[in-house]
């Protein structure tokens, strides 16, 4: 059992003096580090492959995620990250403007939809979204038969997925910030 | 990151969604090409314009073109990708467009589309575009451009030649023996390399066509590739 010094406290994280390096902690949820309580870098990285494991099977992601992912390095840390928020951005723009258009009755401009959802759809497939997308294509036939309730349908359930998408990615991205602090920073002690 | 100062190549990358511009942006990076981004055929073809002869004043502003250009350097682009469906000029269009342009028509084209539609695919090859890729495109991808870049290098290469020798001539007689000698070796060489090239064009060629009539026949969306029925050279 390694001794350690608390140092600082700054929640969540705590300053430790451990072996006579500086080194930031996680705090869990009990206010112990969150290594005194077993868990550490390797848990929450087995979490987030569990985690992407699930939504691989549920067809929620598909293989272009892991595309994106291979695409993240030292030059660009944040790649995925920076990747799926301007998704998130250019989704919720156009989510806005499918359900104005279905809220007004007097909707008539489908064509117009089509393009809308052709843009949804293809940055959809370029992060690996597969579930969205496939939805997309549901709504995009609906529209090009001018099926009003079909497309009112077909963006609830893309609203759905949307979400769904949004609330497991977000997730995704915490356990990644826990890791990578649950990594520690560690700087030599000085006497 | 070091970059090597001679042989990086400059590609133009044209799409309307940001996201797919900032894809194609990483993958070309990573693979270790210069990228400008441009976000429509428009702009595409004033970054362009700008190459040789300043044709008015360039409207575009830095924040939609992502390199640094000054007007009165040249700026040379070995290859350009563009998506198909764009509002205004569509990729195809772009692509007419550098095909017909004197200074442009030597610029290889690729054209990326997220819809598998053989004619449209065919139509873009037979009218010039080297590639067609389905988005999204992968790094697998990207590896295939390397070709297509090093044949019109030495293309242009060949090309200046005859300007070379033609100066060559009103020289000394002493020198010329050892010069005739090089530039022989130098055509030689270039022979060999356009072989080698030609010959992974007709491979990749080959691939492209497989790959049409492959998707044509099966009606997912899934790649050959996966599926094992292509073995890519």
């Amino acid at each position: 059992m390694r001794t350690a010094k608390l140092i600082e406290q700054c929640v969540p994280l705590s300053l430790y003096l451990i072996n006579n390096e500086y080194v930031y902690k996680l705090l869990g949820k009990t206010g112990l580090p969150v290594w005194m309580l077993g868990l550490g870098v390797d848990r929450l990285r087995a979490d987030m492959n569990r985690l992407l494991a699930i939504l691989f099977h549920q067809g929620v992601l598909d293989e272009q995620f892991l595309q994106l992912q291979q695409l993240q390095d030292e030059s660009s840390p944040n790649f995925v990250f920076e990747v799926v928020t301007i998704y998130f951005r250019e989704s919720e723009k156009l989510l806005r403007i499918l359900r104005d258009n279905l809220s007004d009755r007097e909707f008539s401009d489908y064509a117009k939809m089509g393009i809308h959802l052709n843009q949804f759809l293809g940055s959809s497939s370029s992060i690996g979204a597969k579930r969205v997308r496939n939805v997309c294509v549901a709504f995009r036939a609906a529209s090009e038969q001018n099926n009003r309730l079909g497309c009112l349908r077909a963006l609830e359930l893309l609203e759905h997925e949307y979400c769904f998408l949004k609330n497991k990615l977000y997730e995704l991205f915490q356990l990644e910030q826990q890791r990578s602090m649950a990594a520690g920073v560690r700087y030599p002690a000085q006497h | 990151m070091g970059i090597a100062a001679e042989a990086q190549f400059h590609v133009l990358a044209v799409d309307d969604s940001v996201i797919d511009r900032k894809m194609i942006e990483r993958l070309l990076k990573v693979s270790s090409f210069q990228v400008t981004t441009v976000d429509s055929g428009s702009k595409a073809l004033e970054f362009l314009g700008l190459m040789g002869d300043v044709h008015g004043n360039p409207t575009i502003q830095s924040s939609s073109v992502s390199s640094h250009v000054h007007h009165h350097q040249e700026v040379e682009v070995n290859l350009i990708i563009t998506d198909y469906c764009m509002p205004g000029m569509t990729g195809y269009d772009l692509l007419k467009k550098i095909k017909e342009s004197s200074s442009l028509k030597d610029i290889p084209v690729v054209i990326m589309s997220s819809e598998n539609v053989p004619s449209r695919i065919n139509r873009c090859l037979e009218d010039g575009a080297e590639e067609f890729f389905l988005k999204p495109v992968r790094l697998s991808d990207v590896n295939r451009l390397k070709p297509h870049l090093l044949k019109s290098k030495f293309k242009a290469q060949q090309q200046q030649l005859p300007q070379q020798e033609e100066l060559e001539q009103k020289e000394p007689d002493q020198p010329q023996q050892k010069q005739q000698q090089q530039q022989e070796k130098e055509e030689e060489e270039m022979e060999s390399i356009e072989q080698k090239v030609d010959e992974q064009e007709q491979a990749v060629q080959s691939s492209v066509k497989r790959k049409i009539v492959e998707e044509s026949l099966s009606p997912e969306r899934t790649r050959p590739r996966y599926s094992g029925l292509t073995m890519a050279t």
